[in-house]
């Protein structure tokens, strides 16, 4: 019987297990890729605090696993199946096993919207991409189009920079969402030509990528761009199969929880990207994992 | 950081389409962040199918046509191949029971 179960390894499981451990609580946190999570697809963090000159991805991800480990944290590489909370011992089961635990951390993050048009499902993987560090390098000298207006498609779009020859960003409003500085740097881009007000219809191309059909918002007018990638960064969607009709979600369907991480369901927490929250970022789900690993060894107090 | 065989665009005809032994291969890069989680999964399954597959990685930076050859346009990707044919293509970083599972069909 465990006392805590973490679903999730990116920087809110990490965190939530580093303070389980270091309370010397019965803790394991299971991750069914490799600890980290979207953090993982970045190139360079430069707004996580106590790294002025930026840190990557994947060595800040390494850092607060060796750290949580070192106290003590219990990581196991399974994918969870199922889910029993409706019960004061909960029931997790992951791989061949079915893990009994007091508590559950819920921080299973987000994935990446899709367009949902014609020709994206087609062509993944053949010029459709959801992550720029991963493909950027092989559109080397060619041009494409990023969709998107907020900071993943801004940040993206500048590190493409450094392989393409033209970058089309194409987004549905006259305004960018980003971040003021990521909007400079990206106005500053030569390389970058703004396509304000301006959604994507279809992806076209037979073995991969050969153009994408855009209409402009306003006067309906149709168009087309010979591109090779179409990098799509149109924001996240929770991962939350696993608790769908059991917790209270909000409308996009992120868990809903109360300020100390409480989900509907008593004993059930949530922290990190999955939650119903305003702001998203490794800073945020750090400080929530913390606050649900604290919280959960309260409702454990509280029970004895 | 890999014990695995690295092959390249010179050798992989000769290790891969020619080879005796069903074989996988991960095409990955250095500043790739998902292909660091695929990376140890791959390790540990090299090491669980010894002598049975052939589990190799390719460095795609230093290897251009290779992956132009198979129309790879995005990594991690990993490709396995019997009898010197495409048997099945994993594109992004997958769970290891679902990379297993398709090694299995090599079998």
């Amino acid at each position: 019987m465990y006392d805590i179960i973490i679903i999730g390894g990116g920087p809110a499981g990490l965190t939530a297990g580093l303070y389980g451990a270091r309370s010397l609580l019965k803790v394991l946190l299971l991750e069914r890729l490799a600890p980290g999570g979207q953090v993982l697809t970045t190139d360079r963090v430069e707004n996580y605090p106590g790294f002025p000159e930026g840190v990557s991805g994947f060595e800040l991800i390494d850092r607060m696993k060796k750290q949580a480990e070192h106290f003590g944290l219990e990581i196991r590489n399974e994918e969870v199946q199922k889910l029993e909370l409706s019960n004061t011992q909960k029931r997790v089961y992951a791989g061949k096993e079915i893990l009994e635990t007091k508590t559950v951390i819920l921080c299973c993050g987000a994935n990446w919207k899709r367009l949902g048009i014609e020709g994206e499902n087609k062509l993944v993987g053949k010029g459709v991409s959801y992550c720029a560090t991963c493909d950027g390098p092989f559109y080397r000298d060619q041009e494409v189009a990023v969709i998107g207006g907020g900071d993943t498609a801004l940040e993206e779009a500048i590190f493409l920079t450094r392989f393409v020859k033209k970058i089309y960003l194409v987004h549905r409003r006259d305004k960018l969402r980003g971040t003021k500085l990521l909007q400079e740097r990206a106005k500053a881009q030569q390389k970058i030509t703004f396509l304000w007000e301006t959604i994507p219809l279809k992806i076209l191309g037979q073995q991969g990528v050969e153009g994408i059909e855009l209409q402009q918002v306003r006067t309906k007018e149709i168009s087309q761009k010979a591109v090779s990638g179409v990098f799509v960064f149109i924001g996240t969607q929770p991962n939350t199969d696993l608790v769908k009709g059991r917790l209270d979600l909000n409308r996009e369907g992120f868990i809903k929880t109360d300020v100390d991480m409480q989900s509907s369901i008593p004993g059930v927490f949530a922290a990190g990207d999955v939650r119903a929250k305003l702001l998203r970022q490794i800073s945020t789900a750090v400080g929530e994992g913390a606050t649900a690993a604290f919280a959960a060894e309260k409702y454990l107090e509280s029970r004895k | 950081m890999s014990e695995l065989l690295q092959v390249t665009d010179k050798n992989f005809e000769e290790e891969i389409l020619k080879s005796n032994l069903p074989a996988m291969v991960d095409f990955w890069a250095e500043w790739c962040g998902p292909c660091r989680i695929v990376g140890p999964v791959v390790e540990e399954l090299a090491k669980v199918y010894k002598d049975k597959i052939k589990i190799v990685k390719m460095d795609v930076d230093k290897n251009r046509e290779t992956p132009i050859k198979f129309g790879i346009r995005n990594i991690p990707t990993l490709i396995l191949f019997k009898d010197g044919q495409v048997t099945q293509t994993i594109i992004g970083a997958q769970p290891k029971s679902h990379i297993e599972e398709e090694l299995k069909k090599l079998l």
